[in-house]
């Protein structure tokens, strides 16, 4: 062999490095792609990214693997006209004849009635423009997969704070001094989540992760706390009241910055209670959060308006305003709310000692009281108070999906928002910290259609597909207070379900509840598998018919970039490119990769050429909004407005002149503007030459407190990021809850629920946080059913999409039901037997392991490893069908009919959200002469044209050569 | 570790062919000193080629167990520090000597060389058998030392190995002399036979005492010393992969500890009480079948006893790999 | 002389095998390619990589801990599999003391996994060679790349800069430093291998709060100290 000493890569072949955004998972890291002869020789983090710094996960240094699997679509396909939905039986066809097929469909549908044409996508960083193709066409029936995803945590804190973690904001581990983590195993914000916390550990912070199981992150944590699935609200608000209780809660941050001192109206005879008392004064026209409220001066012992200059108002006792009306502050409230919540009273409940909930409050509580940082950063407040310095407590919390997706997770995650809030670490230095366009208004501006009448045919929708309802006549329901939307979002069901719930998509559209429609168009989302709940069921509906033979769903549209198992349902399939293929824009408009000091968007840019006939999802949309003259794509004089995506990107404008469009970098004819600015037609341009990101850097005196930070929310509203720069108080009391409230016990004028729903919005839509079981277990025999379940993602395997990867596959090709050996010693199984487990909706047979990492009243599994036979390239014999499995069989997507209604979503009652965690099982040997293979099993799914041949036994990748053998 | 049988065959092959013709120049020598009645030279020349056979076919069973089996030649490099490698230089060496005895005696190359002391007369034949059986048990000891060298292999770092390793190819090959001499009808039968009888015993010992040292056996290494962490309770849960890797393949039997068990028991039986009771039998009856039997039936216990040598041997890196997850 | 090395810190590794794969694309295109996958669409695939993570438990519920455990040819000073390769294909390099193997002269005979009580080496199983972590040696002697390249694929891509890279020999290096400051380890010591690559021990930070710290001069409660007196009857009333 040659001495590698002399051997130089770059010697070896034609040598090309491009730069681009990595798409392994949402987490969305810059990447510099290395080719070979063309071929991807190397990928590697960008040292120049904002986000990622040069690192780079397991997944993105397996993107080579993503690119050239024989899983991928290559072809558009056609299901053949005599073959049965499901039986992935397939010509392939033309672009030509595909657009055509679905212009001619749409167009009639658009025609007579859009809402029968529904588009949901699994894909989040997109919806931008997945979005405003829905309202173009005049469909509700949109939504991304945020609904079964983590919509709890966004609504929760967003309803609370006006931002929250991930996408909207994080912790700050720079300055924080100790890090509480809860519900997090894995993240989407991973490799900057990893690279914070090392950073934070290494710089000597305390580390605490609390959770039902011990992986991921919570590895390296200085302690780990189990606790019980579903129970972190009763965690939550035992510790918030210990530490009210102590006195430990930053009362000038409280008293200056949230709604703690105001007053609220406490007397259940009248029909405003609960709201706060209005006064009489100037208000800001528009304003959904005005400031004419009172606080309680205790000087002159009497109500006076809030944040006037020189009153400390009082934060307890209850008062009566010289009108008679009988006021407490909000704070006052909360205190009474959480004195029921003692560690005594959580202990039983989350399953850990009362005397750790204690430590845990105190060391919160005490952190945050004296190791308080000090920058000497000056800023002005919203109050013209100009402050010498900028200080902060320095506890930082994360939490994402153990506490969304439950039942109680948004309540949970109100809770949690409350918990930041009293220790006063909210976008203050070593606490939580925002990315723009975070802060926004508590809730932000856009609403949803308020009525049937916003469908029209050949018409875009009034109102946008998903906004944030503020009050009842926000929500999208009929005369009779029934959804309209397929979803039956925004109705009395999940009123403030602000991502949709895709999770019942099909399950309605096949019962034709609350209407049926024609055309399903899914995009990147396994809904035939692992994005779905009730899966057996699930594919049953896709492929029922009516009596008379033609499918309850009638028309699937399917675009994706692999086999996947819901590509073997479509009736046409669009092949989608990898993302090295496409270009992309990680929109300010949509979710982009913010940091805290200033808004970051970023782009993707080709670095390879389609593989086949794929093509970019965004450029099926532009054609077809281009072909059905849907006006943002249309000049005036009918003719087609733009050329492809990237022209789009370029000059599209949200109205015409406003000079807020995709990208925020380089606006302006010459890019010298940013954030608004005129089209700019070198802008893909100049992305490619810095990184394919654009950082802006705040000044450092609008990098923190932005809700009350009156020269960065000034300088947000000139950058068309918010529209008021009025304070965004903290909602320690919700106002907005209780308005949904009153509506369900009468006492607002307006619209009410429906009967059957009165005293499920009247109990859930409490104005301060409380702890109630999870819906599921009440309608669940916990004694038959003793055992919560759960999955988590590891780190290595994003969802469903990594199974088709020749690398990753053999970190994870299959999977075990994890569980206590206590489990096992109950139940007669030893470690490595086949089990059954089983709910009340379902049973799957799997292998276990023993751990004694996972507290015993769990079980989990890793997410979505489990495949369908031949699905995603794999033969059938892979691991991924015969020993993988997936827990989604025995999950529920509705629950029990019961008074409330007959088909309610199994979801959180305020946002929607999938209660994917609530399931309970138990865990049972299998028969000794059953088959040493997971069940259920499914009927294998057959190679699709286009499909790259079976690789066979080997497969020695070497750029440069591998396309060549 | 997991037993290649590749490695399984050379082995016993070798031994068995290293023994016989440690058979034949112990006859040669007996003959000289007159304690045996002289035999023909071709006696010796088909004895001898009989055990180069087993010789090639032990070599050729060793290129199955490498990956690249052209470049054998390359393995004689590092004789200072590689058993592996002195194996590879001393095989060759004795299938020359063995070969070249075999064929001075085809051919009567006896006349005597030179005289030692007072009777001695020095043949080619004689000292081709001499430089044979040196380099003979210089080849039991270099094959044996190839795992008896492996340090991390406790079950196999010790001089027993050695010793097992001669005893039972010196035993088989005595065996196999008996037999071939029941074959023939020559009366050496007894001669061979009661050799065999005593190394086999000799064998027995060796590997008792080497069963009993392995029954005792204090590993060295613990998961703990594997990844460094003081705790009583380390339990491996997931080793990187789910689908197998080298090291689950190379360094594990995948058997059953019962079948484990059940196959020492089989080659402890059949590799030494039964074959004594066949050649005891045999002078009872004087059958010339029973010899050839013993010899049969004592070669496939050694190729069980082989099987077992390797699967009873823990390699410290299976330590990392306990567990799939 | 020099020897590189890794140090792994156990204090900060997540276990998410972001070194595993950016490992094997580096080394399957490179020098030590390719790195051949077997059944890779398949049940039961494998194949080799240089380099994998492992998690142990350690401790019973509820005090467990969960260790993540990389895992790659740890560079011995004494390497027991070099000496035992009969063809001298496996060498540790003079200058860096990176142990190697040769393909060109390696004949697949396994000696030296047998050899390597880490079971850092991994036959190839179609080309039949044996193949192990070269510390990214095509990289780290590339004077083409820039300086901040010139590290291991691994280093470079973990997230929680969990691997260091360096000089051993060095006192001053990062690495000799992680050693001597962190309770740096080796693997297997019982064997006198001396591996150069080194693990950093877990560490814990523990917070105490003496209960007088609970309670400042400055508690905001004292701010709410609401005793309304509203005509009830008190002791000041009736005793004298």
């Amino acid at each position: 062999m040659q001495d590698p000493a002399s051997h130089s890569d770059s010697l070896v072949g034609r040598v090309e490095v491009k730069e681009t955004t990595c798409y392994m998972c949402a987490c969305r890291c810059g990447i510099r792609v290395h080719l070979r002869d063309g071929e991807v020789r190397y990928i590697d983090g960008n040292p120049k990214h904002p986000l990622n710094k040069g690192v780079i996960c397991a997944k993105g240094s397996s993107g080579i693997m993503k690119q050239y699997s024989p899983g991928r679509l290559t072809q558009p396909l056609r299901r053949k006209a005599n073959a049965e939905r499901g039986e992935s039986a397939f010509e392939v066809i033309s672009w030509d004849d595909a657009f055509k097929l679905l212009e001619e469909r749409l167009a009639k549908l658009r025609a007579e009635d859009p809402k029968k044409f529904a588009l949901f996508t699994g894909r989040d960083q997109m919806q931008a423009l997945t979005g405003l193709f829905a309202k173009q066409y005049g469909t509700p029936n949109y939504a991304a997969h945020g609904g079964f995803c983590s919509v709890n945590m966004a609504a929760g804190l967003i309803y609370t704070i006006g931002g929250s973690f991930w996408e909207f904001g994080g912790p700050d581990l720079e300055r924080a001094k100790l890090f509480v983590m809860i519900g997090t195993a894995e993240d989407h914000h991973s490799n900057p989540l990893k690279i914070a916390i090392s950073e934070f550990k290494r710089r000597g912070g305390r580390f605490i992760s609390i959770n039902p199981v011990r992986t991921g992150y919570s590895a390296i944590a200085d302690e780990w706390v189990p606790i019980k699935p579903g129970t972190d609200g009763a965690l939550i608000l035992a510790i918030t009241r210990e530490i009210l209780d102590k006195g430990l809660f930053d009362r000038d941050f409280l008293v200056r910055y949230t709604n703690a001192a105001e007053l609220v109206i406490d007397d259940p005879s009248r029909d405003d209670h609960g709201l706060f008392y209005r006064a009489e004064m100037h208000v800001e026209p528009d304003c959904f959060d005005p400031q004419n409220k009172l606080w309680w001066d205790r000087d002159i012992d009497g109500p006076i308006s809030t944040h006037t200059p020189g009153v400390d108002p009082r934060l307890m006792g209850s008062y009566v305003l010289p009108d008679g009306t009988p006021v407490k502050p909000s704070f006052q409230l909360l205190k009474e709310r959480l004195e029921q919540y003692t560690p005594e009273w959580a202990a039983p409940i989350t399953g850990i000692p009362a005397e750790t909930i204690r430590r845990l409050a105190h060391e919160m509580g005490v952190t945050a009281r004296d190791q308080k940082i000090e920058l000497p950063i000056k800023w002005t407040d919203c109050w013209d108070d100009e402050h010498e310095s900028v200080t902060g407590n320095p506890v930082a919390f994360h939490a994402m999906r153990g506490l969304a997706a439950h039942s109680n997770g948004f309540q949970t995650i109100r809770a949690l928002g409350v918990l930041m809030t009293v220790l006063g670490t909210i976008d203050r230095p070593g606490g939580f910290r925002h990315k723009a366009p975070y802060p926004r208004p508590i809730p932000p501006c856009p609403k949803p259609p308020h009525g049937p009448e916003a469908v029209q045919p050949n018409t875009p929708l009034d109102g946008m597909p998903l906004g944030w309802p503020s009050k009842p006549e926000d929500l999208f329901v009929d005369e009779a207070g029934e959804p309209l939307r397929l979803d039956k979002a925004f109705s009395w069901e999940y009123p403030l379900s602000v991502h949709g719930l895709m999770h019942n998509v099909i399950t309605n559209a096949w019962r034709g509840d609350p209407y049926p429609i024609d055309t399903l168009l899914l995009f990147m989302a396994n809904m035939a598998w692992n994005s779905t709940m009730n899966t057996v069921e699930v594919r049953k509906m896709l492929v029922d018919k009516h009596p008379n033979g033609e499918y309850k769903i009638p028309f699937l549209v399917v675009c994706d970039t692999f086999a996947s198992e819901t590509v073997a349902f479509a009736d046409l399939v669009l092949p989608d490119t990898s993302y090295l293929e496409r270009h992309d824009v990680l929109s300010m408009l949509d979710r982009p990769i913010s940091e805290f000091d200033g808004p970051v968007d970023s782009v993707r840019i080709p670095v390879l050429p389609p593989k086949g006939e794929c093509k970019p999802f965004q450029e099926v949309l532009v054609e077809l909004g281009s072909r059905l003259k849907l006006p943002a794509f249309t000049n005036a004089d009918g003719s087609r407005k733009y050329r492809n995506y990237p022209d789009f990107i370029v000059n599209y404008e949200t109205s015409p002149g406003s000079g807020i469009g995709f990208l925020a970098g380089w606006r302006g004819k010459s890019g010298d503007q940013f954030l608004k600015g005129e089209p700019n037609p070198h802008q893909w341009e100049m992305y490619a030459q810095n990184n394919c990101v654009y950082h802006h850097e705040l000044p450092r005196s609008y990098q923190y407190m932005r809700n009350w930070n009156k020269g960065y929310l000034h300088w947000a509203r000139a950058h068309g990021m918010v529209r008021y720069a009025e304070p965004i108080t903290l909602h320690l009391y919700s106002e907005v809850l209780q308005r949904f409230r009153l509506a369900a016990q009468g006492k607002r004028p307006g619209r009410r629920p429906p009967e059957r729903l009165r005293q499920r919005v009247e109990t859930y839509f409490d104005p301060l946080p409380f702890y109630y079981e999870p819906l599921e277990s009440r309608f669940t025999d916990t004694q038959r059913y003793p055992l919560n379940a759960l999955t988590q993602r590891p780190m290595a395997m994003y969802h469903s999409w990594d199974s088709q990867n020749a690398w990753l596959r053999q970190i994870h090709s299959h999977n075990y039901l994890f569980l206590s050996p206590k489990v096992g010693l109950a139940n007669g199984f030893d470690d490595g037997d086949w089990v059954w487990v089983e709910s009340p909706h379902g049973k799957v047979r799997c292998m276990c392991r023993f751990s004694e990492a996972v507290e015993p009243g769990t079980v989990w599994t890793w997410n979505a490893i489990g495949k369908g036979a031949g699905a995603w390239g794999l033969a059938p014999n892979a691991d991924e069908a015969r020993k993988g499995f997936l827990l989604n069989h025995i999950i529920s997507e509705e629950l029990p009919a019961h008074d409330a209604g007959e088909h309610l979503s199994n979801s959180d009652p305020v946002t929607g959200q999938a209660a994917w965690f609530d399931v309970r099982v138990r865990v049972y040997k299998a028969e000794a002469g059953e088959p040493a293979v997971t069940a259920p099993q499914f009927k294998p799914m057959p190679r699709l044209p286009g499909q790259d041949q079976p690789r066979g036994k080997w497969q020695a990748y070497v750029a440069g050569v591998f396309g060549k053998k | 570790m997991h037993p290649a049988f590749s490695v399984i065959f050379l082995t016993t092959l070798i031994g068995a062919g290293q023994g016989l013709y440690l058979a034949m120049v112990t006859g040669q020598l007996y003959a000289i000193a007159r304690f045996l009645p002289a035999q023909t030279d071709q006696f010796y020349a088909i004895g001898s080629l009989v055990a180069l056979a087993l010789l090639i076919a032990g070599l050729g069973a060793s290129f199955f167990h490498l990956g690249r089996p052209e470049r054998g030649w390359r393995a004689a490099a590092m004789w200072r520090t590689s058993w592996l490698s002195r194996e590879v230089i001393i095989l060759p060496l004795v299938m020359t000597l063995v070969f070249a005895y075999g064929v001075a005696h085809w051919f009567g190359w006896t006349q005597p060389l030179f005289q030692v002391g007072a009777a001695l007369q020095v043949d080619l034949t004689l000292l081709l058998g001499v430089l044979g059986t040196v380099a003979s048990l210089a080849l039991f000891i270099c094959t044996a030392m190839i795992y008896a060298a492996v340090r991390f292999i406790q079950e196999w770092h010790t001089p027993l190995t050695v010793s097992n390793f001669l005893f039972f190819g010196a035993a088989s090959g005595f065996m196999l002399a008996a037999a071939y001499s029941a074959y023939i009808g020559n009366p050496l039968v007894t001669f061979y036979g009661t050799w065999a009888v005593i190394l086999t015993l000799i064998a027995l010992a060796s590997r008792l005492a080497h069963l009993r040292r392995n029954v005792r056996l204090k590993y060295k290494s613990t998961v703990q010393t594997a990844i460094g962490v003081r705790h009583a309770t380390v339990i491996q849960k997931a080793q990187g992969a789910t689908g197998g890797s080298f090291n689950t393949r190379e360094f594990f039997h995948g058997r059953s500890p019962v079948l484990v068990k059940q196959l020492r028991m089989i080659y402890i039986v059949l590799v030494f009480p039964l074959p004594v009771l066949l050649i005891g039998l045999s002078y009872l009856i004087g059958s010339s079948s029973l010899p050839i039997t013993a010899f049969f039936i004592q070669f496939a216990g050694l190729l069980i006893e082989r099987w077992s040598f390797f699967a009873e041997a823990r390699h410290p890196q299976n330590l990392y790999y306990q567990s799939v997850a | 002389m020099t020897q590189l090395a890794l140090v792994i810190d156990l204090n900060v590794c997540v276990g998410c095998h972001a070194c595993v794969t950016s490992c094997k694309e580096w080394n399957t295109s490179g020098w030590a390619g390719p790195l051949v996958d077997q059944n890779p669409y398949e049940g039961s695939p494998t194949g080799t990589f240089f380099n994998r993570v492992q998690t142990f438990e350690i401790g019973t519920f509820p005090n467990t801990e969960t260790l993540h455990f990389p895992k790659s040819c740890l560079h011995c000073e004494e390497p027991p599999c070099v000496p035992v390769c009969p063809t001298g294909a496996s060498y540790k390099r003079a200058d860096n003391g990176v142990v190697l193997v040769d393909y060109d002269k390696c004949i697949g005979c396994k000696y030296c996994s047998w050899a390597c009580p880490y079971g850092a080496r991994e036959l190839d199983a179609q080309q039949q060679v044996m193949k192990k972590c070269t510390l990214c040696i095509d990289r780290i002697t590339d004077a083409k790349l820039s300086e901040r390249d010139r590290k291991p694929s691994c280093v470079l891509a973990c997230p929680a800069s969990a691997r260091l890279f360096g000089d051993v020999h060095d006192p001053d290096s990062e690495v000799s430093i992680a050693i001597r400051e962190r309770g740096g380890y080796q693997l297997m010591p019982e064997w006198g291998t001396q591996p150069s690559n080194h693990y950093l021990p877990r560490q814990k930070m523990r917070l105490h709060i003496d209960p007088e710290e609970l309670t400042r001069v400055d508690n905001p409660l004292r701010r709410e100290d609401l005793t309304d007196y509203t005509g009830e009857e008190t002791l000041d009333d009736v005793a004298w």
